[in-house]
């Protein structure tokens, strides 16, 4: 499950690991703006982007691999915009736009492949984000787990009992079928979560257990990336 | 001895009308362990629902003298540790350190006391190499040590265990019984099992469709219910 190795990965100890989640989410900020306004015909500024993010993975240990195929995951729902887009004449856009979402997506990956949920949540907290859409972010990636252990477990009880053998409709059909009953069992299972958590103290908020104090080595690393996207979308 | 829980006339519907507790009144003793019986849908886990105000009901409860209300919600829920049947619903931080601090630091244990709270606790359950171990690779039998570690690191004057040897082996059963029998706290025991309500509790209730239709010794409430299958 994607997310689990996600977690797994978030437990890291490299360098970029144990920078401070703001001063990563302050890169990864500058990082979006820096992409979104690039202009679609800079494609050297592109695999300028997409070197700086991989020498950050290096950095981090993470598998380029598993950076990549996660990243691509976006691929399918920018890819309706970019054929839009290719059709109405403007192949160049594009692809940008295609671009620009798999970049996007590889930073954010970078981000939570190097940071808990805890740390970075807390990070969005100190922004003043609203404490509501914090809370939704880390119930939706906690209820992902419970879904996807819900999916794979119903999954095998369909294999059982043969669904590989059935004609494409009934396949279809048993997809529909499940995907009911899956949403009805994780409703009832996140309840039950949310009801363990309510039992230990939960008040609407994660409390990280090891809080990292912003030192000058963080602000070092924000300023580092600060000039790396500069001189990307400025010199290509 | 002092009551660690009093309730009376507790009635409880669920919004779909199914009437699940009709009328139900109840007390344990300080340090006192109750062992909960009666069919599947009987209410005895929505029962033990109330008792940490997970669900609220119609009637009076009080819990160490505290009557459950918004205000007390939070004190009385430091005080009644719920174990779930289901320890994987239990169990929802990324590592088992983590998930034990969760409640701790909740209390408002700064991180330090609350990890080292946590692995104080770890360390009781027999579960200390597990620390840095993702909670849903352990076993089962594991996983309700977790469970129960993460109860007990909110020091709760009583525990709430819901069918505790529920998917465990015999050997498994056999530590966890005797791990629970080392805890000091007052217990809520909602089982069917009749060897380990036998063991770890001196008195029973008998649920049945909402109410209560019996108590007293738990063998004497086991004869009268036939609640055995051999």
């Amino acid at each position: 499950m994607h997310h689990l190795v996600i977690d797994r990965w978030s437990r890291g100890s490299s360098p970029l690991h144990q920078r401070d989640p703001r001063a990563k989410l302050a890169a990864l900020l500058v990082f979006l703006i820096v992409l979104s306004t690039t202009r679609p015909a800079a494609q050297a500024a592109f695999a300028g982007y997409a070197v700086l993010l991989f020498l950050a993975a290096n950095l981090a240990g993470l598998p380029i691999g598993g950076l990549i195929g996660r990243a691509a995951l976006v691929l399918p729902f920018s890819a309706t915009f970019a054929l839009l887009t290719w059709w109405s004449g403007d192949s160049l856009r594009a692809l940008s736009l295609a671009e620009k979402s798999f970049l996007s997506g590889m930073a954010a990956l970078l981000l939570v492949g190097t940071t808990p949920l805890t740390g970075w949540t807390a990070a969005l907290e100190s922004w003043r984000v609203p404490r509501m859409l914090i809370l939704v972010i880390q119930f939706v990636y906690r209820y992902l787990f419970v879904i996807a252990e819900q999916a794979q477990r119903m999954r095998w009880a369909a294999l059982c009992r043969g669904s590989h053998k059935g004609s494409k409709t009934g396949s279809f059909r048993l997809a529909a079928g499940l995907v009911g009953v899956l949403f009805a069992r994780s409703w009832q299972r996140a309840d039950g979560i949310y009801h363990a958590m309510l039992a230990r103290g939960f008040r609407g908020r994660f409390v990280p257990a090891a809080p990292v104090p912003f030192r000058s080595s963080d602000a070092v690393f924000f300023f580092t990336c600060l000039a790396g996207c500069l001189a990307v979308r400025i010199l290509l | 001895m002092s009551r660690a829980i009093q309730i009376q006339g507790l009635r409880y519907r669920y919004p779909d009308g199914t009437q699940a507790l009709d009328g139900i009144d109840f007390h344990l003793d300080a340090g006192e362990s109750v062992a909960l019986f009666g069919a599947n849908g009987s209410g005895k886990t929505t029962f033990v629902l109330h008792l940490n105000g997970l669900l609220r009901g119609e009637g009076a409860i009080e819990i160490c003298g505290l009557p459950l209300a918004d205000a007390t919600l939070e004190q009385i829920r430091s005080k009644v540790g719920v174990v779930f049947q289901d320890s994987d619903e239990q169990l929802f931080m990324p590592t088992v350190l983590e998930d034990v601090a969760f409640g701790p630091l909740n209390l408002g244990l700064s991180p330090d006391d609350a990890l080292t709270r946590a692995r104080t606790v770890l360390k009781r359950v027999g579960m200390a190499h597990a620390l840095e171990r993702a909670p849903y690779h352990l076993s089962a039998g594991e996983k309700k040590r977790v469970a129960i570690a993460g109860v007990l690191a909110m020091d709760p004057e009583i525990l709430v265990l819901d069918e505790p040897t529920t998917f465990l082996d015999p050997p498994t059963r056999r530590d966890l019984l005797t791990l629970l029998r080392s805890l000091p706290q007052s217990k809520v025991v909602v089982t069917h099992d009749a060897n380990l309500a036998r063991a770890l509790t001196t008195r029973a209730v008998f649920f049945d469709q909402g109410k209560i239709a019996g108590e007293g010794e738990v063998i004497e409430v086991i004869q009268r219910f036939h609640w055995e299958y051999s």
